[in-house]
This record gives C-alpha cells, sequence and structure tokens, in this order.
C-alpha cells in the first residue's frame, strides 16, 4: 500500500506541473490568436483612443508575461480572476456549468461502462458468431456517425416521432435529480452510442488476446464451462487495458461534448468555452482548459491505480 | 479406482487408430499416425520421444481434447467404456478435472496469476459438485502436506508469483488429484526444473500417483527419467510408434535402433588431453562482484583462469550467476568490483570501451538460436558481417570464408548459403551460431547453456562438433550449463557454482571424484540415471545418511 501511495503522491507532483505546463500554452495560444477582446467587445466603430483606454481598464495593455504571472499568483489563491466580458468571478460562472457537465458525464458512464463490458464479455464468449458479427457491426456504425448526426437521429425517434424524452436538456438547479436525469437522457444516450464500441472492442480483443494462454488451456482441461472460463479466468487478466480505454472514454465525456452540448442546448462546460474562446475571454478560457487538463491526470492517475489494485504481482509482492 | 468401480488391472484408457492433424500454413498435416494405446487401472505409461513425436498431442487426446490448429480426424478414445470422440461437449467437459486430469509442463505459466493456489485447487471440486468449497479446502491443505510442501497450512492462500517453480509443480500436481482422478497426463512436469528439485517432485508424483491407484501418462523427452516412473513405455518418432513394452524390459533390451540411440545419448565423451595450463592463462577473472543495481549481489568474489585450448564448464542451477558471470566477461555488464584479464591484461569494464580486436576475442554463443539469430537475414549474411566487421574480409573472399566455415559445420554451402533461418532446423540453426562465433576467429567462445534448448540427439552432435573445432583449431571454451551430462562430456576443468558464489573449482576428474564438496555431491547425485531403481535407492540412501546425522544439503526447493 506504501507503495501505491507513493506513487499517487508522485504523480499528483508530476500533474501540477503538467498543469502549469498547459496553462502556459494556452496563455500563449490565446495571445497568438489574431484579434483582441476590447475590440471585439466595442465593435468595428470604436474609436482608437476608446479601445485604448478600455484595454488599460482591463490591464491588456500590460506584457504578457506580466498578465501571465499576476493571473499565475491569483490561481495559486484560488481566485481564478473575473471574466473579461461579464465581469463576473470565474469560478462563479464556471461552477454550476462544471457541475451540469460532470453530471452529464456520470449518467453517460453509467449507461455505458456496464453496457461496455456486458457486449465486449459475451462477443468474446461467442465469437466469430452471428451474435459477435452483429454487435460489432451495430457498434462500429454508431462510432463511425459524426456525434451531432447520432444525435438528431436520436431527437428524430425519441422525441419528435414518440414524444418520450425532450429535445432540448435546459436544466437549472432547482430541478430534482430525476427530473434532472430526464432532461439529459438523450444527450447521455447519444455519448453513450459514440463510445461504447471503442470500450466494449477493448474488452473483446483484451479477452480473446489471453484465451490461448496456457492457464486457459489448463482451466479447459479442467472441465470448466466457458462462461466461467472467460468471467473468471480471461477477465481478471484482461483488465488492465480495459480500465485505461474506460478511462480514456471518461475523461472525453467530461472535455470532448461540445458539440452534443450545443445540440441539445445543454448548459455545460464545452458550450462556455466555445463562448469564451471567440469572445478572447481569456481568464475563463484559461481556467477551463486547467479543469479540462486536471480531469485527464486524475483519470489516468486512477487508472493506474486500478490497475495495480487488480494485478495482484503488483499488489502482493514475493 | 476401486471406488468408481474396475479393479487394478482392467483396461481404463484405449485408444484406436488414432490420427491427429496439425494446420500449417492453411495446410492440414497428420501429425500422429494410426496410434493404439492401452493403458490399465493403477499404470503408469510412459511416452517418450523427441519433439515433434506428436507424444503431447497424444497425451492430450486421451481426454478428448486438441490444442487449437490440431483435430482428430479418425480413431476411437474409449475411457472406462465411454468413446469420447461421439460423447457430447458437456459430459465431456464434466469428465475432465474429475476422472481425467491434466498437470502441465510449466506450472508458472499453468496457473492463473489472478487467482491463489488453493482457490484455483478447489474450483474443480466445486465446480463438478465433488466436494463443497470448505471441504475442498481441507482437503488441499492435506495433499500439500502429503506432496510436502513446506507450510502446507498457508501456502495454498498465496498467488502463484509467490511460490518457487518446484513447489508450483507440486501444487498442479495435488490440483489434479482434486478429485481423486482415474487417470492424470502429466505432461513433462519436471522439464523446466532443476535437477535437484526435479527428484523432489519427481518422488511426490509417485507417491500419491501410488497411494491413490491413479492410472497415469507420463509424456517426457528424458529416458532417464521415464525410467524411474513408468511401468510401460512407449517410444514415439514424428508421431510413429517405435517400440512399446514394459519399462525395464526396454530399458535392459531396446529392440529398436532408435531406442538403441536414445538410451545410449550422454555417452559421449572427449578423448583427448587438453593443453597444459599456460601463464598467464588465456582469461582470468579476478575477483569479480557484481549485481544488476539494487542492493542484491548476483556473483560475489569470482575468481577463475582459462587456459588456451581448455574447456572449462561453468556449472550451477538456475540463479547460481554463471550466465552474469559471462554478462561480466563480454563487459555487458561491468561488476562492482574485480577485474577481467585476457592474456594478462586488463580488459575495460563495459564493452563499450573495447578495441574492436578485444571484442573479437571472445565470442558468444547463447541458448536458443531463434532468438539470436535475425529472422530476416539471409545466412550468407549473417556469418558474412563478422568477417567485414571484425577482419575487414569483404566481396569475394568473405563468400569464399563464408563456403569454408559451413563446411567446418557440416553444412553445405549450395544449400544453405542463401536460406533464412526459419527455413532450419534447431540443430542447424545452433551451427549457424558456431559459423558466426568462429567467424570472427576468435580466441575464447563462451557457450551460455548451448544444447538446453536442443533435442537430446541433436545436442550430443553439437558437443562432438564443438569437440572436433577446439581439436582442430585450439579454440578455448567457458561452458555455462545446468547439465552435468554435458559437464562430464566436454570439460577439461569444472567450476561449481551457487548463489553467486564459486563452491568449487579444479580439473575435471577431482570434482567428479568423491569425496565432493556437499553441495557438488546433491547436484551430481541428482543426475537421473537410466537405471529404474535409482531415484529409489539414492532417496533411501539420503534417508539413512539422514538417520545417520550426517549432514546433507537441503535441496534448493524446501
Amino acid at each position: 500500500m506504501a507503495k501505491i501511495l507513493k506513487m499517487v503522491t508522485q504523480r499528483l507532483a508530476l500533474g501540477l506541473l503538467t498543469l502549469f505546463v498547459v496553462s502556459m500554452i494556452i496563455f500563449l495560444g490565446v495571445e497568438l490568436l489574431p484579434g483582441d477582446f476590447a475590440q471585439e467587445i466595442l465593435g468595428q466603430s470604436a474609436t482608437p483612443e476608446t479601445v485604448a483606454a478600455f484595454r488599460r481598464e482591463l490591464g491588456l495593455d500590460l506584457p504578457w508575461y506580466t498578465r501571465y504571472l499576476d493571473w499565475l499568483g491569483g490561481v495559486m489563491q484560488g481566485d481564478f480572476g473575473k471574466s473579461l466580458a461579464s465581469r463576473r468571478d470565474v469560478s462563479e460562472l464556471i461552477g454550476t456549468r462544471l457541475l451540469n457537465t460532470l453530471f452529464l458525464a456520470a449518467v453517460a458512464a453509467v449507461i455505458s461502462v456496464p453496457i461496455a463490458l456486458a457486449l465486449g464479455v459475451l462477443a468474446a464468449l461467442y465469437r466469430n458468431t452471428i451474435f459477435d458479427r452483429t454487435i460489432n457491426v451495430f457498434t462500429l456504425t454508431s462510432i463511425s456517425f459524426p456525434d451531432f448526426f447520432v444525435a438528431y437521429i436520436l431527437i428524430l425517434f425519441l422525441s419528435v416521432k414518440v414524444n418520450i424524452f425532450p429535445s432540448i436538456s435546459n436544466v437549472s438547479s432547482d430541478l430534482g435529480f430525476w427530473e434532472h436525469v430526464y432532461r439529459v437522457i438523450l444527450p447521455a444516450l447519444t455519448l453513450t452510442l459514440v463510445i461504447v464500441a471503442h470500450m466494449m472492442r477493448m474488452t473483446r480483443a483484451s479477452i480473446i488476446n489471453l484465451l490461448a494462454s496456457p492457464y486457459i488451456e489448463m482451466a479447459m482441461l479442467k472441465g470448466i464451462s466457458r462462461s466461467r472460463i472467460v468471467t473468471h479466468h480471461a477477465l481478471p487478466n484482461a483488465l488492465a487495458p480495459i480500465i485505461n480505454v474506460i478511462v480514456i472514454n471518461l475523461a472525453f465525456l467530461v472535455v470532448g461534448v461540445v458539440v452534443v452540448e450545443v445540440v441539445f442546448v445543454y448548459p455545460g462546460l464545452g458550450q462556455l468555452l466555445v463562448d469564451s474562446v471567440s469572445k478572447r475571454d481569456i481568464p475563463v478560457v484559461q481556467a477551463s482548459c486547467l479543469i479540462f487538463a486536471a480531469t485527464f491526470i486524475l483519470l489516468n492517475l486512477t487508472a493506474d491505480v486500478l490497475s495495480i489494485l487488480t494485478n495482484p504481482r503488483l499488489l502482493h509482492p514475493k | 479406482m476401486t471406488s468408481k468401480g474396475g479393479e487394478k488391472g482392467d483396461v481404463l484408457l484405449e485408444m484406436r487408430g488414432l490420427c491427429i492433424e496439425g494446420q500449417s500454413e492453411d495446410k492440414w498435416n497428420e501429425i500422429v499416425h494410426d496410434i493404439d494405446l492401452t493403458l490399465h487401472r493403477g499404470e503408469v505409461l510412459g511416452l517418450i520421444g523427441e519433439s515433434g513425436a506428436g507424444k503431447s498431442t497424444i497425451g492430450i487426446a486421451s481426454m478428448g481434447f486438441a490444442r487449437p490448429g490440431c483435430r482428430i480426424t479418425s480413431g476411437s478414445i474409449v475411457f472406462d467404456g465411454m468413446d469420447l470422440r461421439t460423447m457430447s461437449d458437456g459430459k465431456l467437459r464434466r469428465l475432465r478435472g474429475s476422472r481425467i486430469a491434466y498437470v502441465a509442463q510449466s506450472a508458472a505459466a499453468a496457473f492463473n496469476p489472478a487467482h491463489k493456489l488453493i482457490d484455483q485447487y478447489t474450483e474443480t471440486p466445486v465446480q463438478h459438485r465433488v466436494k463443497p468449497k470448505a471441504e475442498a479446502e481441507q482437503d488441499a491443505i492435506a495433499l500439500y502436506r502429503r506432496l510436502r510442501l513446506p507450510d502446507p497450512d498457508n501456502i495454498g492462500f498465496r498467488y502463484p508469483h509467490q511460490v518457487s517453480g518446484g513447489q508450483l509443480q507440486r501444487a498442479m500436481t495435488a490440483m489434479a488429484m482434486a478429485c481423486r482422478p482415474d487417470l492424470i497426463v502429466f505432461d513433462e512436469p519436471t522439464t523446466a526444473l532443476d535437477v535437484t528439485t526435479q527428484i523432489e517432485v519427481l518422488a511426490a508424483i509417485r507417491d500419491v500417483v501410488e497411494e491413490f491407484h491413479t492410472a497415469a501418462i507420463y509424456i517426457t523427452h528424458d529416458l532417464a527419467v521415464v525410467a524411474q516412473m513408468a511401468d510401460r513405455i512407449m517410444v514415439l518418432q514424428y508421431g510413429d510408434l517405435v517400440e512399446e513394452g514394459d519399462a525395464r524390459e526396454m530399458l535392459a533390451n531396446p529392440k529398436e535402433e532408435y531406442t538403441r540411440r536414445l538410451l545410449a545419448v550422454r555417452s559421449f565423451r572427449k578423448e583427448e588431453e587438453p593443453p597444459a595450463m599456460a601463464d598467464p592463462p588465456l582469461l582470468e577473472i579476478r575477483d569479480v562482484t557484481a549485481s544488476y543495481g539494487g542492493e542484491v549481489v548476483v556473483l560475489e568474489d569470482i575468481s577463475m583462469k582459462i587456459g588456451r585450448g581448455r574447456t572449462v564448464a561453468v556449472v550451477g542451477e538456475s540463479g547460481s550467476g554463471k550466465s552474469t558471470a559471462a554478462r561480466v566477461i563480454t563487459g555487458l555488464l561491468p561488476p562492482i568490483k574485480g577485474s577481467v584479464l585476457f592474456k594478462g591484461e586488463e580488459l575495460p569494464a563495459s564493452y563499450k570501451k573495447r578495441s574492436t580486436d578485444q571484442l573479437r576475442h571472445v565470442q558468444m554463443i547463447y541458448q536458443s538460436p531463434d532468438v539470436a539469430l535475425n529472422p530476416r537475414q539471409r545466412i550468407r549474411d549473417i556469418i558474412g558481417r563478422p568477417l567485414e566487421f571484425y577482419l575487414g574480409i569483404k566481396g569475394k573472399r568473405k563468400t569464399e570464408r563464408t563456403r569454408e566455415l559451413l563446411q567446418m559445420i557440416e553444412m553445405d554451402p549450395d544449400e544453405f548459403m542463401d536460406r533464412l533461418p526459419g527455413e532450419l532446423s534447431g540443430g542447424q540453426k545452433q551451427r549457424i551460431c558456431i559459423a558466426r562465433a568462429l567467424a570472427a576467429d576468435p580466441e575464447v567462445i563462451i557457450c551460455d547453456e548451448v544444447t538446453s534448448a536442443l533435442d537430446q540427439l541433436v545436442a550430443e552432435e553439437i558437443l562432438k562438433l564443438l569437440q572436433r573445432l577446439q581439436n582442430e583449431l585450439g579454440v578455448t571454451y567457458l561452458f555455462i550449463t545446468h547439465d552435468l551430462a554435458t559437464v562430464k562430456a566436454i570439460a577439461d576443468e569444472i567450476v561449481v557454482m551457487l548463489q553467486g558464489r564459486i563452491v568449487e573449482q579444479g580439473p575435471k576428474q577431482d570434482i567428479l571424484t568423491p569425496p565432493h564438496d556437499p553441495y557438488t555431491d546433491l547436484l551430481l547425485s541428482s543426475v537421473p540415471e537410466m537405471d529404474p531403481d535409482w531415484m529409489d535407492n539414492l532417496l533411501a540412501d539420503r534417508a539413512a545418511r539422514k538417520a545417520r546425522g550426517e549432514k546433507l544439503m537441503e535441496t534448493g526447493d524446501q
């Protein structure tokens, strides 16, 4: 256990360093974009004097590194600064959006992960049968379509033709839990269709890969049933790669859902980020990107810890 | 087993006209031809042959099973009155593990790394509804004790990687016994083990098989091992039966030429007297201590001298540090302390700092020629490369020299020059490795277990070739091996290693003649002999000496 703690601490320290580098890259990246915030807000008709005055007021006339260091100092104290556009605190602006995004990701994960695992195990068990091929064709088809297309198809069938679910996922904090779930079900289903294939195929491949191992042959010669061989003898040894793919997909659920959020007009972080980039609202962009980067780092750390926990060689050394 | 009906001596398993095909490159070739096999209750049948003899395939077929890429095409397999070939999959599955069990060659690979030993033991009785889990656990502990595993109450609650190879092999035998089957198929169960460990496992297997009157098919390539285990022996070659008969009778009196050759294996002995030891010696290792990083020292204060034109054999079990010594000599692993001297001159510790000429003088041949040869290079390039790299030989001269080298290793240059390694047999590949080492025109060749991966008859040919080359070229060998038969055959001097230290070293006669150092004694006495009573006598002798209060070296596995 001490080993795991040490690894977690090391990774977290490395993660912080990564975040720092990421923040710098983002800052420079936004800096390189043509146009600037003051011009954007005041419009084409503003006189150069007004623009300059506005820039001075926001501190945009200072060199980029001064602004960066100011911002960094604030972040260290938990202050992400104020949004240039709305003059509201960034943390306040992002807070509810982040919760919404995480909620949608959680609903999608709860639906998709068990489905992917179950389908993967079944496909491995009945590999090269009609069942296996059907699952493969279905999941590959759904991953091949762009996610907005899948979204519109779902809207067409589940909310236009048969009105079961709302096509617009407008949520607010006063909704009850189940009402919230009900409103995000369509985006969650869209995301499920997009990510199931990847996880399911990795599960199937990892298990099949192990079926040639001597201990699987041993299990067959012990007269163990096929389903038990797959779930009890192959799956536990295949978990590490499966966990890694699941985690990559969970990260995608948090950071890669912009389009789906736009389609369903869902007030998540992705939409906020897109809006802020077009407005050159650097503090919001910075904070959102840091959250995305942190998500990746934390999820990958979780994957590594889980991989160790599922591997007796690492968990119980000699 | 009498409780399931039937007396000892009744026919338990009968195969008639068994043919099995194997798939290679989309074509099915017959690999087992029309084999008849009869096994009685309580009888141990030895299946023996070299690789490709089909012994393992036949053994597994007795469970109605064919490995992926194999298929049983004709014949009948009747087990206790039931034809396994016409039986439904479900019925067959219920038979496996409960009435016919299997013990695999590598227990380390055949145990599932994700589960504890005892859970893998209890799985069979629980799944076949023979015993409830708690009862099966008690039974497992009793069997672990019976098989003399250390700490039998707790060893089952460990994972496979936490247990040594010999112990795993015994735990696997226990697992096969879990449902008290009528028949166990042992597929080379001791091949991967050290000799001192092997004898423990063999004794344990024989004890339980006798106690429970289990019939067994014992598959091995080692005639001396099968002599200890089997009542009856079937000799196989290329999927055909060569000879079948009572074990003692066959060993005393083999009918077929092939059996005689198998029996005569390991009789090769070097005849020439080695040249005297000169001063300074050709190669010397002085007070070498080495490790692979970390605190564990793999070699501790090793010193040895190797004289020109002589063969020094370094012998020891796995983990004794013998291969590490080779890595130090070649400069692959710079030692922590000590030095390597060539003709009295100290060599730089790392190969990176050695001159081309210094590198040229020490060449290596490896255990596994499959891995040591680049599968994409033709023989001409494999041998030509050191010629060009070390000696600057190019063009026509290179081709000529390559042809000479091929002739030297008794391979036809016209036939083999342009082949790829994949088109050669194991023995031929090892010959190419020898030619490649010779191409550099070296003074010393380090042979690291060069015969271990080969069949015995092929291995003997390689030893003869190496000896002939030494006689003709005066090259010096450092022979690293765990196989004492090889040592007896080819060595002038022997260095015995144990856990990174040298136990004993000296001329072959001195080391092989008693009195021995206790470890050398253990090592020498553990090598199986063709005499079917060898193991009984040895175990009785060891027990008697222990009873007299003599201090005996414990085997590596206890």
